[in-house]
């Protein structure tokens, strides 16, 4: 486990909701990865919560250019450091999961598989937050969100979470990781890892949303811990294709997680036992018991 | 040295010379022949730049926006339906002041999906803040896009560089094709006052709330008109050096001229060859051409037209549901001047239909029977249309 680096490269005085984890992920990535950075951001609510001309969060430089292309952004910006021979400079892309499962999904495909010298943060807190709580591709099942509410005929998200690093690994990237906000020296160890790489490499980090997931702010890291004790997001990193997982939990049942929030709240328990086996067979997959 | 090279050969051999650093491009006909001459000099080795192959037109424009923000001269080229593709990072790249050249094939949007030329693309993303100049011949897209590169650095202003497809793009013409010495010489290497670095951090992009975002707008409309001075002083120090060069809009013939042919691109030449066979009769029949679309030269404009009687704007695009898009500025340009020629404006040659010299004569007779008259019977007409096809055979 490595110590927390001091260093403060995301300044406080940001517009991000209270007990926001996503700014979190932010300032520790930064922590990670230094000062030597160049930032390419996608629009999302990292980027309107820390950029209001005249004042910025960012004491590294930074640029956001539009929703679905950081990773093509980043690519132009890595390129340009190879021109001036600036290898000590990584460039990284930042999204949130909108701009990179869904619209941003194309940029990122073709970024990895040209080899890019580019780091992927996606911080994913499973819907569009920043338009106000749509569903995404990598909504969880049965997540209510304004797009899949729950009515008569509706039950919330009626499709499973789009398996992202897992298309990422498809791609060929070196280097693969997962992370979680609840779990941050794990987060700068892979970060810090990712980024010693000359190649594309993707991380993949779930972050809550105190509005978006109908939680108490003070919960908004025990609650993204229990999707992790629970087997519901999986710590992982795949090198060159290699599998580790990288924290193997006792597992706690699903129930503990999803009943933190008000997005599962109206979850049968029919519904939940439905999740619950869902849950088992991914942590199967992953060798969790 | 004189070659002879089609349009797309002069403009690749035209970011060669500029020494681009980073290239970014999708292939799309008819530009593709760029990206493939661009992709040889640099297997070649003969041109020292990072070449991406991106995965679309967004993707391209997309990262010569980072590559031109962290500090390199970046070059793409496009065409179409990948000019419509990349819309959205045109306002972008000039909003965040980059200074990207880009040279566009100009062509036909679908649907009905047509690979042939027109200039509706390029029309269509006039308001996009990107300086818009239009070439008329091979030699014109080589020289053009080389001055490009240094109104573009100068004004911190992103410039397209328009030509017409096929008809230039694929057709081979002489070019004097400049030495690397003497190209050196008048575009100095890139430099952006601002780039993305480490050592000195900047913010690029922020969110532009109510209280900023207008003085953002006001400051490029500003830079925008301003590049017009800019043009010309190229234009000109281009010219000295090489014996080349033009302006804002090329008078043809038009001083005198009480019938004016008002023309954008290729067009240009196939019209001042009529304008000749009128001139040999003594019939006092003028033409310009604008070179430079945006910024639109208002000024010259009125200047080099406001004395006719009758101007006819004849033009291969049109904005739907209003008129042809240089017919609109143009007609704009002499809100409240007087006196103010008639005009008329011919919409042809869509997607690649041949512009007859009939059909330009039949536009000159028209705009000349409008100035004998006084009046103007359809300010606007399709030349060479099949009129049974749309039902209107008389």
């Amino acid at each position: 486990m490595s110590a927390i680096p001091d260093v403060e490269l995301v300044a406080p005085g940001h517009g991000a909701c209270a007990g926001c984890s996503c700014i979190l992920t932010m300032r520790h990535a930064l922590k990670a990865l230094g000062k030597d950075v160049i930032i390419s951001m996608a629009t999302g609510c990292m980027e309107v919560s820390t950029s209001p001309y005249p004042y910025t969060s960012w004491r590294v430089p930074w640029i956001h250019a539009a929703f679905e292309n950081a990773a093509a952004v980043a690519s132009g910006v890595a390129r340009a450091l190879k021109v001036l021979g600036k290898s000590h400079v990584k460039s990284v892309a930042i999204a949130g999961d909108g701009g990179t499962a869904d619209i941003g999904l194309q940029a990122l495909s073709g970024a990895v598989e040209r080899g890019e010298n580019i780091l992927y943060i996606c911080y994913d807190n499973e819907a569009y937050m920043n338009t106000g709580i749509q569903r995404s591709g990598v909504t969880p099942f049965g997540a209510w969100t304004t797009t899949t509410p729950v009515g008569k005929v509706s039950r919330g998200a009626d499709r499973p979470k789009k398996d992202l690093p897992a298309i990422m690994v498809a791609h060929g990237a070196p280097y693969v990781a997962t992370a979680s906000v609840a779990y941050i020296p794990d987060f700068i160890n892979k970060v810090k890892k990712a980024a010693a790489i000359n190649g594309p490499t993707y991380i993949h980090v779930n972050a809550s949303c105190v509005p978006g997931w109908r939680i108490e702010s003070e919960r908004a890291i025990e609650i993204p811990r229990l999707a992790v004790l629970t087997g519901a997001w999986v710590l992982y990193e795949v090198e060159n294709g290699k599998l580790n997982v990288t924290f193997k939990p006792k597992r706690r049942p699903i129930s503990d997680y999803l009943k933190t929030q008000g997005r599962f709240r109206h979850l049968t328990e029919q519904e939940i036992a439905e999740i619950q086996r869902r849950v088992d067979e991914q942590c199967k997959r992953f060798g969790i018991e | 040295m004189k070659q002879l090279l089609d349009g797309n050969e002069a403009a690749a051999l035209a970011a060669k010379l500029a020494r681009v650093k980073v290239i970014s491009a999708y292939p799309i006909t008819p530009q593709t022949t760029v990206v493939e001459h661009l992709a040889d000099f640099v297997a070649n080795g003969e041109l020292d730049a990072e070449f991406m192959k991106v995965e679309s037109e967004h993707s391209a424009m997309s990262a010569c926006i980072g590559a031109a923000a962290t500090g390199v001269r970046t070059f793409t080229a496009t065409s179409s339906q990948g000019l419509m593709l990349m819309s959205e990072m045109l306002f972008v790249a000039s909003g965040l002041r980059l200074p990207i050249v880009m040279t566009n094939a100009n062509r036909s949007l679908s649907a009905p999906l047509s690979i042939w030329c027109d200039q509706q693309d390029s029309m269509a993303v006039r308001d996009s803040g990107w300086v818009q100049l239009y070439c008329e011949n091979n030699q014109e897209i080589l020289d053009t896009t080389l001055q490009a590169f240094k109104i573009a650095e100068e004004m911190l202003l992103p410039v397209m560089v328009c030509y017409d497809g096929y008809i230039l793009s694929h057709t081979a013409e002489p070019v004097d094709v400049l030495e690397q010495a003497e190209v050196d010489e008048f575009l100095p290497p890139y430099k952006y006052p601002y780039p993305l670095d480490p050592e000195n951090p900047v913010t690029m992009g922020p969110v532009g709330v109510p209280e900023y975002y207008m003085e953002f707008r006001y400051m490029l409309q500003k830079a925008m008109r301003a590049s017009q001075k800019e043009i010309v002083k190229v234009g000109k120090e281009f010219k000295k050096k090489f014996g080349r060069g033009d302006g804002l809009v090329e008078r043809y013939h038009s001083d005198d001229a009480k019938i004016i042919l008002l023309t954008i691109g290729s067009l240009s030449s196939s019209a001042k060859d009529i304008v000749d066979r009128y001139r040999k009769r003594g019939e006092k029949i003028g033409l310009v051409r604008v070179r430079s679309f945006r910024p639109f030269p208002v000024g010259e404009l009125i200047d080099a037209i406001g004395h006719a009687k009758a101007v006819a704007v004849v033009e291969k695009d049109v904005s739907l549901g209003s008129a042809g898009g240089l017919f609109l500025d143009a007609a704009a340009s002499f809100i409240n001047v007087e006196p103010a020629p008639l005009m008329l404006n011919f919409i042809c040659g869509l997607a690649g239909r041949d512009v007859s010299p009939l059909q330009i004569r039949e536009a000159v007779r028209e705009a000349a029977k409008a100035a004998e008259s006084g009046k103007v019977k359809h300010a606007v007409k399709w030349l060479g249309l099949r009129e049974k096809l749309v039902g209107l055979e008389k």
